[in-house]
């Protein structure tokens, strides 16, 4: 995704992009309970899945309108019978197909219908690079499981991305993890610190690692690519509270990302359902092309219009669009607020406060027991975030 | 390896190169990226079919676009495409 947004150019208001990247997320199923899950905390609220049809019509519409790149995510993707079909679909319709999965649910015959359908790329998650910690941070046992996919994956000829999300309890494994996925054979690895939405907001203390933690690992991660070589290309993405400006999160609000809910909620980006007062289009009953140019929900934050101070008059309000509205809303309760993040927001502290806790081994809130995402806890915390 | 007249440059076996209408340009996909190409850039990576050697490619851009002397513009670019993966060499 990094070279996707270096390779656009920022947009202003006037002339509205298409949107190159559509992530259709096909079900909040999913066989794993991971903790830091960027799904929504009420997820087992939603129902009725879009139907086979209906995402024919979601891929034809927003190929018509430019886009290009296709993710199929979840929840677990595997878990829709009819992959296979929205898969082939997609290639017909000339998108590059890439797959986000845990691997549960890869068998031959799948992987084999997967590449005749036209499947271009395979991301593969592990959660860290023993199986001990695998399990215990997934709450399955699945470590296994995921090497054999792996090595399904390269036997089919996949291009392959390990992803591992990073956290407080395997930054300190960077260096296994970076083993495992030259082990593998990834081309791609992605060390994806935790961004704190969805679950891993419920156990954000659990979760954030110290300073001295990420400063290892980041060390770590550019020795490495200093004495392997560029066979596998390693993407470290920092986590967000330990920066004094905030991300230029999904490359601006409906700038080229177009998420799809698995109930068929169109989102510019994947958390944004959580932010109130405001309607998101629901593709049954509206056209790509209108949810994209003319609806509220994609039109309310685009540009720098819609800006409060600080930033309407920040010099650096084009670089990053004031940061991400679900964590102005988060944490500042205004999703029209800068971004705490960013150290000019009068809410600042609202960050450095939780930071400041994270360089604390073993407080009272880190050692809170971690909440696994699963349907049961979904209804119990009954929140959206 | 040593960029010359003689190599046979196609597009790398992890990427893909397509025409978009609404970009109005070639873009390279590849996993969860793409690259939106300039002009010169898509002309010269299509015809990067590990068929044509860049003399091949350098002639057939000079008749198509009535010009002379792109040989070390091409031979430049297939290098970075290289270093990029963008294009495997034989």
């Amino acid at each position: 995704m990094t070279d996707l947004s270096e390779a656009v150019a920022v947009q202003d208001t006037a002339k509205i992009g298409p949107p190159l990247w559509l992530l259709a997320e096909l079900t909040y199923r999913c066989p794993l309970h991971c903790v830091y899950c960027y799904n929504p905390v009420d997820f087992a609220k939603t129902e009725d899945e879009l139907t086979t049809e209906q995402w024919f019509k979601v891929l034809r519409e927003a190929r018509e309108l430019g886009s290009v790149q296709c993710g199929f995510s979840g929840g677990e993707p595997m878990l829709r019978d009819d992959l296979e079909v929205i898969v082939a679909e997609a290639h017909r319709l000339g998108y590059y197909t890439n797959l986000l999965t845990s691997g549960v649910g890869l068998n031959e015959k799948r992987i084999g219908a997967l590449k005749e359908a036209g499947l271009d790329h395979i991301q593969l998650s592990f959660q860290d690079s023993t199986r001990e910690m695998n399990d215990f941070l997934s709450s399955t046992r699945t470590f296994d499981l995921k090497r054999r996919a792996a090595d399904m994956i390269k036997a089919h000829g996949y291009p392959m991305v390990m992803n591992c999300t990073i956290h407080r309890h395997n930054i300190d494994h960077i260096e296994a993890i970076l083993q495992l996925a030259s082990d593998i054979d990834a081309e791609y690895v992605e060390l994806a610190n935790t961004q704190y939405y969805g679950w891993a907001q419920v156990n954000r203390d659990q979760l954030l690692p110290s300073r001295e933690q990420l400063e290892r690992a980041e060390r770590i991660t550019n020795e490495w690519r200093a004495t392997h070589g560029n066979k596998m290309k390693l993407f470290f993405v920092v986590p967000d509270y330990y920066e004094k400006r905030p991300k230029k999160c999904m490359n601006g609000w409906g700038n080229i990302f177009l998420t799809i809910t698995p109930d068929g909620k169109a989102l510019p980006c994947h958390t944004a359902r959580m932010l109130p007062g405001l309607e998101f289009p629901d593709v049954r009953t509206s056209s790509i092309r209108e949810i994209w140019y003319e609806s509220e929900g994609f039109n309310r934050y685009r540009g720098t219009g819609w800006m409060k101070e600080p930033c309407s008059s920040c010099p650096e309000k084009e670089n990053d669009y004031g940061g991400c509205r679900c964590q102005a809303y988060m944490i500042a309760n205004d999703p029209a607020a800068a971004d705490p993040v960013c150290d000019k927001s009068p809410l600042h502290n609202r960050i450095t406060e939780v930071v400041d806790r994270a360089q604390i081994a073993g407080n009272a809130a880190q050692v809170k027991p971690l909440i696994y995402r699963g349907p049961k806890e979904s209804l119990q915390l009954d929140r959206p975030f | 390896m040593a960029i010359t007249t003689a190599t046979v440059p196609k597009v790398g076996r992890n990427f893909r190169i397509q025409w978009e209408p609404a970009q109005d340009a070639y873009v390279l996909l590849y996993p969860e990226g793409m690259v939106k190409l300039n002009q010169s850039a898509g002309e010269i990576l299509k015809r990067c079919d590990g068929a044509a050697n860049v003399a091949a490619i350098v002639a057939d851009l000079e008749t198509t676009f009535n010009a002379q002397g792109l040989e070390a513009d091409v031979l430049a670019f297939i290098e970075l495409a290289d270093q990029q993966k963008w294009v495997e060499l034989t």
